[in-house]
C-alpha cells in the first residue's frame, strides 16, 4: 500500500457535536477527530476523553437515546453502523417543543 | 449565628433556590439551573451542604445534579445508575434522599439506587427488583415511579417506598428483602372484592412524621391514611378534608400531629383546588381533626394543582411551610400554616420543594 492509501485508511473520523450536548461537557470540543470503526467505538472514544458522555448518547439497551440521532455520512446509524476512515459525523439533539 | 433558608425548587425547566434570611420576610430568586432539565426532585444535605437535584432530559436520559457551592456551580453524573442491558432504560430520576452517609435516588421505571461517595456513582438496591410481585406492577399516569422514599433516622437498613401504582414496599435490611405494606389503604378504581390489595395501591405521597413513634402518612390516590407501626397496616383519617384525592404531604418537623395536605378538588373533576379556592389544610391532632388554611392563597379562579412533592416544612421555629403549584407560583407561610404569602410567580411548573436551613 502506498503512502498515499495508507494516509487515506487511517483518516480520523470527523465528529460533530451537538452545541447542548457540548453544554453539558464544558471542556468538550464542537468538532472532534478520533479514530473508531464503528458508532459503538466512536462513543466509547467521546466517553474516554469526556467521562459521561456515553450516557448522553446512548441508553442501557445499549441504543441511541430515541431523542438523539447520530449521521453518518448523511444517514441515520445506529450503534452497530461501521465507519469509513473519515467519515462525517453528526450527533445531533432530535427537534423538540415543550 | 445567622441563618439562611434556601427553598428547593425543581421544575419543568430546571432548578431554582429561593433564598431568605431566617425571618423569611424578603426572598431572592436563583436559577434555571441544571441547563434546564425537567427536575424531579431537589433536595439539601444539611450536614455536608451540598444540593442535589434528581431529573431526567428527553435527549440525554437520566442524571442526578450536584452542587457543592450553594447553586453556584453544578455538575452532572449517571454513573451505574441504569438497569442491566436489555431491560427497559432509567428515564429519570424521581425522589432523592440522603441520609447515614448515602444518598439514595428512586428512578422510573421503578428503582432504587444508592450512591457511597455523594451521587458520583451508582449501585443498584436490586433487592426491589426481585420482589415477587415485580412483574405485576403497574404505570400510574406518570408511568412507573418510585417517587417517595423515606429513611429511618436511627436504623440505616430501614426504608420505605412509594411507587405508583404498586403501593407502598418497606426493607429492613438496608434493600435485601421487602414486603408491601399497604393493609388498610383502598384502591376505589377496583371491583368492589378487590379494594383492598396486597399491592397495587396508588400510594401518592409518603412521609415520616418526627419522633421514635416512626408514624407515617400518606396521601393515596384513594384517600389520605396514617399508620403507626411503620406501615404493617393503615388507618384512613380523610374524614372532615374537602376530597379524598391530592399529592403531597408534609409533616410539621417537630410535632408528630401536625401535618400540612393540598386536597384537590378529585381525581376525574380537573384536579384542581377544591371550588377554585386555594386552601391548605392541615391537623394538630395526627388527622382526627381538619382545618383550612386560607388566609392569603388566592379565592378565586385558581385552577392549579399542586404536585406531589410540592410541599415542604422548614426546620424554623416557628416552622415555615412552603408549596409550589402547577402554574409556577410559590406560596410560603412563616407562622406554621397560618397565613401565607406568595413569593414567587411565574416559574415554570413547579415539580418539587425542598428546604434547607443553613448557618450563615
Amino acid at each position: 500500500m502506498s503512502a498515499a492509501a495508507q494516509a487515506v485508511e487511517t483518516r480520523p473520523v470527523v465528529v460533530r457535536l451537538a452545541p447542548l450536548l457540548v453544554t453539558l461537557f464544558p471542556e468538550a470540543d464542537r468538532v472532534v477527530e478520533l479514530q473508531a470503526g464503528s458508532v459503538r467505538e466512536l462513543v466509547d472514544a467521546l466517553d474516554a476523553r469526556w467521562p459521561g458522555m456515553r450516557d448522553r448518547i446512548c441508553d442501557s439497551r445499549p441504543a441511541i437515546r430515541r431523542h438523539m440521532n447520530v449521521f453518518v455520512d448523511g444517514r441515520r446509524g445506529r450503534l452497530d453502523t461501521m465507519l469509513r476512515p473519515g467519515a462525517d459525523v453528526f450527533i445531533l439533539t432530535a427537534i423538540s417543543g415543550g | 449565628m445567622a441563618k439562611t433558608v434556601l427553598t428547593l425548587l425543581g421544575t419543568k425547566k430546571g432548578a431554582f433556590i429561593l433564598r431568605s434570611e431566617d425571618n423569611r420576610a424578603s426572598w431572592t430568586l436563583e436559577g434555571p439551573f441544571c441547563e434546564h432539565w425537567p427536575m424531579n426532585h431537589v433536595v439539601g444535605d444539611p450536614e455536608t451542604r451540598a444540593i442535589y437535584g434528581g431529573g431526567g432530559n428527553e435527549w440525554f436520559g437520566p442524571a442526578v445534579w450536584k452542587s457543592t457551592d450553594l447553586g453556584k456551580s453544578w455538575s452532572h453524573s449517571s454513573e451505574g445508575l441504569a438497569y442491566e442491558e436489555g431491560k427497559d432504560p432509567i428515564s429519570a430520576v424521581w425522589s432523592l434522599a440522603p441520609g447515614h452517609g448515602r444518598l439514595y435516588a428512586g428512578v422510573a421505571p421503578a428503582g432504587l439506587f444508592a450512591s457511597e461517595d455523594g451521587g458520583v456513582s451508582w449501585s443498584h438496591v436490586e433487592g426491589l427488583q426481585r420482589h415477587p410481585t415485580r412483574p405485576e406492577w403497574n404505570p400510574g399516569g406518570a408511568g412507573l415511579i418510585l417517587h417517595s422514599l423515606v429513611l429511618d433516622s436511627d436504623d440505616a437498613g430501614k426504608i420505605w417506598v412509594g411507587i405508583s401504582s404498586a403501593g407502598v414496599f418497606a426493607t429492613e435490611d438496608g434493600g435485601e428483602t421487602w414486603e408491601p405494606r399497604n393493609s388498610g389503604t383502598r384502591c376505589d378504581f377496583l371491583p368492589d372484592d378487590q379494594k383492598y390489595p396486597e399491592f397495587g395501591q396508588c400510594v401518592h405521597c409518603l412521609v415520616m412524621a418526627p419522633g421514635r413513634g416512626k408514624r407515617l402518612y400518606q396521601q393515596n390516590h384513594c384517600g389520605m391514611y396514617r399508620s403507626d407501626d411503620g406501615g404493617r397496616s393503615w388507618a384512613s383519617i380523610e374524614n372532615g378534608l374537602p376530597s379524598t384525592f391530592g399529592f403531597p404531604a408534609a409533616v410539621h418537623p417537630r410535632d408528630p400531629e401536625t401535618l400540612y395536605l393540598l386536597p384537590l378538588n378529585g381525581d376525574i373533576h380537573g384536579r384542581y383546588m377544591p371550588d377554585a379556592r386555594a386552601a391548605a389544610w392541615a391537623t394538630r391532632d395526627g388527622g382526627a381533626t381538619w382545618a383550612d388554611k386560607r388566609s392569603g392563597l388566592p379565592q378565586e379562579n385558581a385552577y392549579f394543582n399542586v404536585l406531589r412533592q410540592a410541599l415542604a416544612v422548614d426546620r424554623l421555629e416557628p416552622a415555615g411551610v412552603y408549596f409550589g403549584t402547577g402554574s409556577g407560583e410559590v406560596y410560603a407561610s412563616r407562622d406554621e400554616g397560618e397565613t401565607w404569602e406568595r413569593i414567587a410567580q411565574h416559574l415554570p411548573s413547579i415539580s418539587s420543594v425542598e428546604t434547607m436551613v443553613i448557618e450563615t
